[in-house]
């Protein structure tokens, strides 16, 4: 493995990053979106969100990547491989992530709620000012937690034909013939990535235990 | 609907993967099952080998699935075995998850309650048997559903394989839909069978939830 190999692998790993990135930003939203609509408890929409979180949590995701890359065409949508890698990323980030924020939810206590009501605060300003600060510091470990599961299972952008970390081996083992040295340097960006994110997952828990909840 | 009449002909294809996602589940589920309990055995004891396993779960917990499934099938042809796509894909499936399962077993294992392994000590249990009768069946019904958890993305993994030209359900779908080019329908059945079986697994974990508040672990 010489400097261009290194180089190769680093924009590889630059790949899986960005294109995780966006899907873990898009995914904690939507998923807190899919919480609160859930807690809405609205007819049909309920229903429809349970299913969508069943399915996106059975389907694998090279699966999911292979389908919504191969059948956008017949559903007459242009997409490229980065947008359909993004889509099937945050699709099934968003599942997990919700059911993390809903448990954030159920598990907040009624008597905030009361005492905010009755010093006059509306549903929206408790919303923001009380309940939404101390449901991110209480589902931050699982959301960390989603992240690094996101990344472990981002190598299935690989199948629709992304450079990612995991397939920029095959290119330069194409090269050298070596498959072996490409694939251990690049577990140990994978490595080195996924232990930063479990570290702090270290540090979020201590933050929540804190906060005793 | 000429569409579905074509993945009506086509069943063939869709269930030999099936079946073969199945026979891969199932063989490495269990291969892995039994090399967690062992690792955590082997955990009992404080010696180099114990350390030496404490350092393989944790570097398989920072690996993706797939970078383990390369390294064995791209990875070993370099030292002299060349295993079959099946069987490295089998191979690195057991490995992976058998670090998960140690790690959740390990995990219950530091907060097992002190008493009952004392009182086995005191009535003369030797190692092994106080581990396999006592420890290990508390163990397995405490965590039971982490482990069942661990299932589910054990299923979701063996779909990593078509990457490495296993023949297994999403694979059947990708040749399914490359010689009929109808990806959406293909795509659907195969969703709706990886469903299926997620479901089964999630009523089988909803039994075993039963079984172990029987036995008075509800609160595990």
């Amino acid at each position: 493995m010489n400097g261009q190999a290194w180089l190769l692998l680093l924009e590889g790993a630059w790949t899986t990053l960005w294109i995780s990135s966006i899907a873990i930003a898009l995914g904690v939203v939507i998923g807190l979106g899919i919480a609160l609509l859930r807690m809405a408890r609205i007819p049909f929409v309920e229903q429809a969100l349970v299913l969508y979180v069943s399915l996106a949590r059975a389907t694998p995701l090279v699966t999911l990547v292979l389908f919504i890359f191969l059948s956008a065409p017949t559903f007459g949508l242009a997409m490229d491989r980065n947008t359909a890698a993004i889509l099937a990323l945050t699709l099934n980030t968003a599942a997990f992530n919700a059911e993390v924020w809903r448990t954030a939810f159920i598990s907040f206590s009624r008597e905030q709620k009361e005492a905010a009501l009755a010093c006059g605060m509306t549903n929206g300003v408790f919303f923001r000012r009380i309940m939404l600060p101390q449901m991110i510091t209480s589902s931050l470990p699982g959301l960390v937690n989603e992240m690094s599961f996101l990344i472990k299972s981002s190598p299935a952008i690989a199948v629709i034909g992304i450079v990612d970390l995991t397939r920029v081996t095959n290119r330069i083992s194409a090269v050298t013939y070596e498959p072996l040295p490409p694939i251990l340097a690049a577990a140990l960006l994978y490595m080195l990535i996924i232990g930063v994110l479990l570290k702090v997952q270290a540090i979020a828990e201590k933050k929540a235990n804190r906060l005793a909840m | 609907m000429s569409e579905w009449n074509i993945i009506w002909e086509a069943r063939g294809a869709f269930l030999n993967g099936a079946l073969n996602t199945l026979i891969l589940f199932v063989l490495s589920v269990l291969a892995a099952f039994v090399i967690g309990c062992f690792s955590v055995y082997l955990l009992e004891g404080r010696n180099w080998l114990s350390t030496l396993l404490r350092g393989a779960i944790n570097l398989m917990r920072m690996l993706p699935f797939l970078v383990l499934a390369y390294l064995l099938y791209y990875g070993l042809p370099a030292l002299g075995v060349k295993p079959s796509a099946w069987g490295a894909g089998l191979v690195a499936l057991a490995i992976y998850h058998a670090a998960y399962f140690a790690e959740i077993l390990r995990g219950a294992r530091l907060v097992l309650p002190l008493g009952q392994v004392e009182a086995a000590k005191a009535h003369g249990f030797r190692p092994g048997r106080l581990y396999w009768r006592i420890i290990l069946p508390q163990l397995v019904i405490r965590t039971r559903p982490l482990l069942g958890n661990q299932l589910i993305y054990a299923l979701k993994d063996t779909a990593f394989l078509t990457i490495i030209t296993v023949q297994e359900l999403t694979a059947a779908a990708n040749s399914v839909q490359a010689t009929y080019f109808i990806p959406s329908e293909a795509f659907i059945v195969v969703i709706a069978l990886y469903w299926i079986i997620s479901i089964c697994l999630e009523l089988a974990l909803k039994w075993a939830s039963r079984f172990g508040a029987k036995r008075g672990f509800e609160h595990a």
